[in-house]
């Protein structure tokens, strides 16, 4: 279908279940190809902590067999799709389930990867077919290897504009038998980002931390939560049971001076977990949301700043290092102060929703300097040279 | 040995030696340049040292704008370039051309920055792995990849390498521990990576670049990702009396949700060598030992342990032995990290590095046994077993033409079973001279000829690390079926 579309040069849309099509730059394509009917699980070994799956298989289906051997996806896969739901719940553009191969197309990470990693981290082998029609691979089924380039890891946040992935392997992990978290309420931004970096810097391994504005908190799912009308703050312990008490009790007791602090038990916590990963918090509709990552001890310094040009809601997970920012409506979706901000600081922005006239008037990924985007063109014209294959979803023209 | 072709130095470029040693006395201090040839030994070789090749000249920068200069002038007089840190690489990685220049970043060796609230450290790529961890230590951090060079080998030669090393199993390789990246291109762009940040949204060139053998461009700064340090970690050591229990009893501990931050396994020719170099008590009496470390509080541990043991205990262990003291845990991992230098001691040899999947482990120690045996070789394996990598190390004396010729063969023969048994050629070491030709016995001409591609991107004329990682068959025909 490629090579076709290439001797007709016309551009295919590259999509799974098109879960992520209201992300990023809007396109034009003359057709569409689907990865959604290679689905299904090809390899997995619990013993190994390996699985391979085709492209299409449903994300869901590959964490519900993971689970019934007591393993997981460490990075915890972010579903920030689900911001793109209608009010009514229902999907704006897409067609569910998300697919495993949109997930490491655009390295949607969760709350996990502050610890464990990110989707790009796990993936250890790709089967892609590139923009001439070409099938090749990249790495393999076992997680150490040098062999040659890593090209798998390599097209994990390219949103198809370079490959289209056909077979992923990864690297999975044995899921903590127990888990809990604290809850500090209601810490102005900055404290909560050093109470959050605190708790990183201690041999606790905290798997997530999370501090939401009250306006997210509502949003929750767990009414007792939802209700409390104040920022939260909170950091998860995963471990077995008594590694979990004692680490939670260990840091209660240094984030005593943080204010009162509450405990999430095992399902609790859980439920909790789900709804960040699951962007609950982020409200339905169009309002325009950014997604920020920085040096976590940078942040709070580029919030005031951007505080002084307009107002904003603010999430941050990583302890600070990954915000969601949503930004009073307006024609360009606040790209200009963003950017203006930004430039500022050592940062990566991208405009994650908005209408789509905004995100075709604005750069929705971060521009980058000439330098790198003539790399960026340098691989384009190595994998997809007829532009075939997404163009234009990343970068204007590529 | 000497099995393995390099890559033919170009006559142009060699007449062209004194004019080009010229202009780059206008262009460095007489401290950044080496040109007198006792001087140029020194870079001749790297830890594969039965190859050798006389640089042209050799440059030490300090500078990544010294480093671009240096690079402008090399694409303008179309020198090759080979990007040097420690020269510890046992694939032939930092081996030069005769007609190139060597580029040691020896001298770029500072911490640039430390940020403990942010977690990382920014260095120059010419500290060592080792420096990195040094320099965070009283602040209760450590960088996690820890390959067993450590002391030695440059962040540099890690990112080339992507290298690993025995605690990897937890906390990954190189490329799960960068943030960020400062290359210097062949054009001269200084070019930054990634940040302090985590995940930016879009095109990630951190994977592409590590692990690329210095192909790409000159990677001069790197932000590195650092780690509290865990509270307490200890060693328990259990003994087999087959290696098939001893990888079952792998398969088993990981099947059983524990994750140790490393399985390492030797078998009983480098449990000797270990033992005698070290005397860190290992068992002489079996034929697999594996050393599985956890980490924790003092009562997480013991409960891990307890959890480990009862495993083992499935396996029929002919010893288990936990570390009673921090002594003791610092003799075992002092006899696991010097093995290749204890064996050293006995013979020359070489050592593999392939991966395989863990559930064909017996197999594979079975047939690696019968391949050095029809071979006439002797062979000790020591290996990351949680990962599957593997370090059989194959004995021979190099003054014995014969027995190198063979010794090489057997390695191309053991690695040939890591690929055929779905594993990979190499999971640390890189591929270098070494296993360049054997290439082709994991990828097809499909999947080279698209990362040929994107070595293009980086470097089109191909001056980078020259004759290193493609078979030198697949390169030619792929540059001439482009130019």
């Amino acid at each position: 279908m490629i090579v076709q579309a290439g001797e007709q040069g016309l551009p295919l849309e590259i999509c799974g279940s098109r879960t992520k099509r209201c992300i990023g730059r809007p396109m034009q394509t003359a057709g569409r190809l689907s990865t959604r009917g290679l689905s299904g699980i090809t390899l997995y070994e619990p013993t190994e902590l390996v699985l391979s799956a085709k492209a299409g298989t449903p994300l869901d289906e590959i964490e519900a067999l993971l689970d019934e051997s007591g393993q997981e996806l460490a990075f915890e896969p972010n579903r920030w799709e689900n911001m793109m739901l209608t009010p009514a719940g229902a999907p704006a553009s897409g067609e569910a389930p998300a697919t495993i191969g949109g997930i490491f197309a655009t390295n949607s990470s969760g709350p996990r990867r502050v610890l464990r990693g990110s989707a790009r981290d796990h993936l250890i082998g790709v089967r892609a077919v590139n923009g001439l029609g070409e099938i090749f691979k990249s790495g393999g089924r076992v997680m150490k290897n040098v062999t040659g380039y890593d090209l798998s890891r390599g097209l994990a946040g390219t949103w198809g504009t370079l490959a289209a992935l056909t077979e992923v392997t990864m690297k999975v992990m044995p899921k903590a038998p127990d888990t809990a978290s604290i809850i500090i309420l209601n810490l102005p931004d900055e404290a909560a980002v050093n109470a959050m970096c605190a708790a990183m810097k201690l041999p606790y391994e905290v798997s997530g931390t999370v501090h939401l504005p009250a306006e997210f908190v509502t949003r929750l799912s767990n009414p007792d939560i939802a209700q409390l009308g104040v920022s939260i703050t909170a950091m998860r312990i995963e471990n077995f049971p008594a590694a979990v008490s004692r680490r939670i009790a260990e840091l209660r007791e240094r984030l005593k001076p943080c204010g009162e602090i509450y405990q999430l038990d095992h399902d609790r916590s859980r439920g909790f977990w789900t709804d960040i990963r699951n962007m609950s918090f982020i409200g339905r509709g169009d309002v325009p949301v950014w997604r920020i990552s920085i040096a976590p001890d940078r942040a709070p310094g580029l919030v005031r700043t951007l505080r002084n040009h307009t107002d904003c809601h603010i999430a941050y997970e990583w302890s600070g290092g990954l915000m969601w920012l949503e930004l009073p409506p307006s024609t360009d979706a606040g790209a200009t102060i963003i950017r203006r901000v930004i430039a500022e600081f050592e940062a990566d922005a991208m405009l994650v929703r908005a209408g789509q006239s905004a995100r075709a008037a604005v750069e929705v990924f971060h521009p980058l300097t000439d330098a790198n985007m003539a790399l960026i063109r340098g691989m384009k014209e190595a994998f997809d040279p007829k532009r075939i294959l997404n163009p234009g979803r990343i970068h204007a023209g590529i | 040995m000497s099995g393995i072709s390099v890559i033919k130095p170009r006559s142009d470029v060699l007449k062209r030696q004194d004019e080009i040693v010229s202009s780059l006395k206008g262009l460095l201090s007489a401290r950044s340049l080496v040109i007198d040839e006792a001087g140029r030994r020194a870079f001749e070789t790297d830890a594969l040292t039965a190859y050798k090749r006389l640089p042209l000249a050799v440059a030490l920068p300090q500078s990544s704008e010294e480093v671009a200069d240096i690079l402008c002038f090399c694409k303008s007089n179309d020198l090759r370039v080979v990007a040097r840190g420690a020269g510890t690489s046992l694939s032939g990685g930092a081996l030069p051309a005769e007609d190139s220049l060597v580029l040691g970043l020896s001298r770029m060796n500072r911490v640039l920055e430390v940020n403990l609230e942010s977690r990382y450290i920014r260095v120059q790529t010419g500290i060592t792995n080792l420096g990195v961890s040094n320099a965070v230590a009283a602040s209760g951090f450590h960088y996690a990849p820890d390959p067993s060079s450590q002391l030695a080998c440059t962040i540099g030669g890690n990112v080339g390498m992507n290298s690993g090393g025995a605690h990897c199993l937890k906390y990954g390789v190189t490329v799960n521990n960068i943030l960020g990246l400062k290359m210097v291109t062949m054009n001269g762009d200084i070019i930054e990576f990634g940040g302090a940040h985590l995940d930016g949204a879009g095109y990630d060139f951190l994977p592409l670049i590590i692990g690329s053998e210095g192909q790409f461009g000159i990677v001069t700064e790197a932000t590195l990702r650092i780690l509290p340090k865990a509270e307490n970690a200890r060693p328990m050591m259990i003994g087999f009396q087959s290696s098939e229990a001893a990888g079952a009893c792998v398969s088993a501990i990981i099947a059983s949700g524990v994750l140790p931050v490393a399985i390492e396994f030797m078998d009983r020719p480098a449990i000797k060598v270990c033992e005698e170099f070290a005397q860190a008590g290992y068992p002489l009496d079996v034929e697999a030992l594996l050393i599985v470390e956890v980490e924790g509080s003092k009562s997480e541990i013991e409960a891990l342990l307890k959890k480990l043991e009862d495993i083992a205990l499935q396996h029929d262990p002919s010893v288990i032995k936990l570390s009673q003291s921090e002594e003791e845990t610092a003799a075992i991992w002092k006899g696991r990290k010097a093995a290749f230098g204890a064996i050293g001691r006995l013979a020359d040899y070489y050592c593999m590095d392939g991966v395989i999947p863990l559930s064909t482990l017996p197999d594979a120690l079975n047939r690696i046994s019968e391949i050095c045996r029809k071979h006439n070789l002797r062979v000790a394996n020591i290996f990351h077993a949680g990962d599957g990598n593997l370090h059989p190390l194959i004995m021979y004396n190099a003054n014995d033409a014969d027995e190198k010729i063979r010794a090489e063969r057997c390695g191309e023969e053991v690695l040939e079973l890591c690929v055929d048994l779905g594993g990979c050629l190499t999971g640390e070491h890189g591929v270098g001279i070494e296993k360049r030709e054997l290439m082709l016995a994991q990828f097809n001409s499909a999947d080279l000829i698209q990362q040929m591609r994107v070595k293009s991107v980086f470097d089109p004329d191909w001056l980078l690390n020259p004759g290193k990682v493609f078979p030198l068959e697949t390169q030619e025909s792929y540059l001439s079926s482009v130019r």
